[in-house]
């Protein structure tokens, strides 16, 4: 039998092959790459202050005494009040567009959402810096402050920057993440499910609140994790608002800095070798960090996919 | 969640208007009847599914309705707990009078039809819960019931379903380990569990390997002095072995309706006979 091509196109489909292997692999090698240089710029800051640099709180570039405590709490605190009200309204949102709307309603809100993703993030940091501030400065700390008296997590001026409003700020960003993830995770909820809660007689929300959100669980801790990877290493907007004071305080209204937000400031101001490379190292911790949970989602959403799959 | 009061003052019981002729079971004028179906026509968006269709479920009785794939069987049923409103596009007109009260009438309480009216589908449906909140979840929709009553009722339904021996150590386990058989029959339970009146089964063993059929077979067999039960099959030997009462449909119309001895032996239809004896579907 006679073949329907010659040789040239077999060649061809090598050359095609090893350089979709090429492009996929510069992939790895830039991640490994940069996992490499990090490692070697912040090798200063390693021996001089070894593991203490994750739980020492000095950040002295006089006398070049440094510690990643404060930006690691900054980090931490500003993600979790971003994630404490950035989940249950994309939960809500969400089940909106899937349970709820009419396909004529829930196709805009859908698109706008996705919108939302793409603001860059300096948008919001101006936003934050020029119309959020100053509206908690005036309002929203002063009433907090009323309600809550003199609880030390509300002490303090009211000065409108602070983990508290990189927090809403960090909020907003990673809120279209979250629900687009969990809207698609709901939408695989098999229909005959919902069927199943409502043949016994359930309302929407009955519905919803178990059969749904059991469903869609595994999803849902997926989305949260992608959001979370987000909000821990996004810098513009946090540095425009979060105050950029190397401290650990009680207070939401305190100023206070993120990983993020301390690189972006300081590289420009960093002379001595050991101030460079202890910011580096920094970066370091974030790298790693942010590559964990990004890891984890991936891992998570893929068992969450494989599962889907072999049910329907 | 609790169940509505009955009303205080019955509302006057309706008549019934009589089917047309060839679609009234013989027998069913001596048996009461549960549910009666009055030139029902089922739309999905443009394309109407069920033409005038007409029928009498008795009470206490097993009805089977078969047919050819996309012939509206399931379509039939899933006009009788008006489940399929949950889709926008589809719409049903016509009479589903479920004793002597009209089930598509605007101002039915569709929750208290959905517990008096159960259901069962193609592939088991267990709750990403545990086998005992599965059957909670449908107890506490209507009845406020805890502590041991609960636990008293969920026994009492695992057995009704022939499951309790086989679950009474695992009630705390996922439901969705259970067989597929064991899966169905939770299903049956928690839709027992609600006390319903008819039990609407779609294919409920279609999904299903043989011997875990024939207990569920064994099961509708039992269930019957308590439901009446309406199980939709593409398998006959299935309508004929389990059924009082069996309805053909072909292409969205109720084609014969009768005894399931009389339709099997005796079809009064060239069609019937032709599906029956295997010549199309």
């Amino acid at each position: 039998m006679r073949r329907a091509h010659g040789r040239a196109p077999l060649v061809a489909e090598g050359l095609f092959r090893a350089a979709a292997f090429a492009c996929a692999g510069f992939v790895l090698v830039v991640m490994a790459g940069l996992f490499v240089v990090l490692l070697y710029r912040s090798r200063l800051s390693i021996d001089r202050f070894g593991w203490g640099f994750l739980w020492s709180a000095a950040w002295d570039p006089v006398r070049d005494n440094f510690g990643a405590a404060s930006s690691i709490f900054g980090t931490v605190a500003s993600t979790v009040i971003a994630m404490v009200i950035a989940v249950p309204l994309s939960l809500v949102i969400a089940l909106f567009l899937v349970e709820v709307a009419p396909p004529r309603l829930a196709r805009p809100v859908s698109y706008g959402i996705e919108l939302l993703a793409g603001i860059p993030s300096i948008i919001y940091g101006m936003w934050g810096l020029f119309v959020l501030a100053p509206l908690m400065a005036t309002n929203v700390q002063p009433a907090m402050q009323k309600v809550f008296g003199k609880l030390p997590l509300f002490a303090g001026p009211p000065m409108g920057i602070g983990i508290l409003t990189a927090g809403l700020v960090l909020a907003l960003m990673v809120l279209p993440f979250i629900t687009a993830v969990v809207r698609d995770v709901f939408a695989l909820v098999p229909p005959v499910m919902k069927e199943a809660g409502y043949g016994l007689g359930a309302t929407t929300w009955e519905v919803t609140r178990k059969v749904t959100v059991g469903y869609g669980m595994k999803g849902i801790v997926g989305g949260v994790f992608l959001g979370l990877g987000r909000a821990i290493g996004e810098t513009m907007a946090v540095t425009f608002v979060i105050g950029n004071d190397h401290r650990i305080a009680a207070s939401l209204f305190a100023s206070g800095n993120s990983i993020a937000s301390t690189l972006a400031n300081e590289f420009t101001e960093a002379s001595e070798p050991v101030y460079l490379s202890a910011l580096v190292e920094l970066g370091l911790i974030l790298f790693v960090v942010t590559l964990v949970i990004q890891v984890l989602a991936q891992l998570w959403l893929t068992r969450l996919a494989r599962q889907a799959g072999s049910t329907s | 969640m609790t169940s509505t009061p009955p009303p205080d003052v019955a509302p006057p019981r309706p008549a019934v208007p009589e089917p047309a002729a060839g679609v009234q079971a013989p027998a069913a004028a001596a048996a009461k009847t549960k549910v009666s179906v009055r030139g029902l026509n089922f739309y999905y968006g443009e394309q109407q599914a069920l033409f005038d269709n007409s029928l009498d479920v008795p009470a206490g009785s097993v009805t089977a309705i078969i047919g050819p794939s996309g012939c509206g069987k399931s379509t039939h049923i899933r006009v009788y707990n008006r489940i399929f409103e949950l889709y926008r596009d589809q719409r049903a007109s016509g009479e589903v009078w479920l004793d002597g009260e009209n089930v598509l009438a605007p101002g039915v309480d569709v929750i208290e039809l959905r517990r008096r009216v159960g259901m069962i589908f193609q592939k088991p449906t267990p709750f990403p819960l545990t086998v005992y909140e599965n059957l909670a979840y449908g107890l506490r929709l209507h009845y406020r019931v805890k502590g041991s009553e609960l636990d008293d009722r969920i026994e009492q339904a695992l057995r009704a379903a022939a499951l309790w021996d086989e679950v009474k150590d695992k009630l705390h386990r996922s439901g969705s380990a259970l067989s597929g058989g064991q899966q169905q029959r939770l299903c049956i339970a928690r839709a027992i569990a609600v006390e319903p009146e008819v039990l609407l089964m779609d294919e409920p063993t279609s999904a299903i390997d043989p011997v875990a059929t024939s207990r569920i077979e064994e099961l509708v067999v039992q269930l019957k002095a308590t439901y009446t039960i309406v199980i939709v099959t593409h398998n006959m030997q299935q309508a004929a072995r389990l059924s009082d009462f069996t309805g053909f449909f072909y292409q969205g119309r109720i084609i014969e309706f009768g005894t399931t001895t009389e339709l099997f032996t005796n079809p009064k239809q060239k069609q019937t006979e032709d599906y029956i004896t295997g010549r199309f579907g």
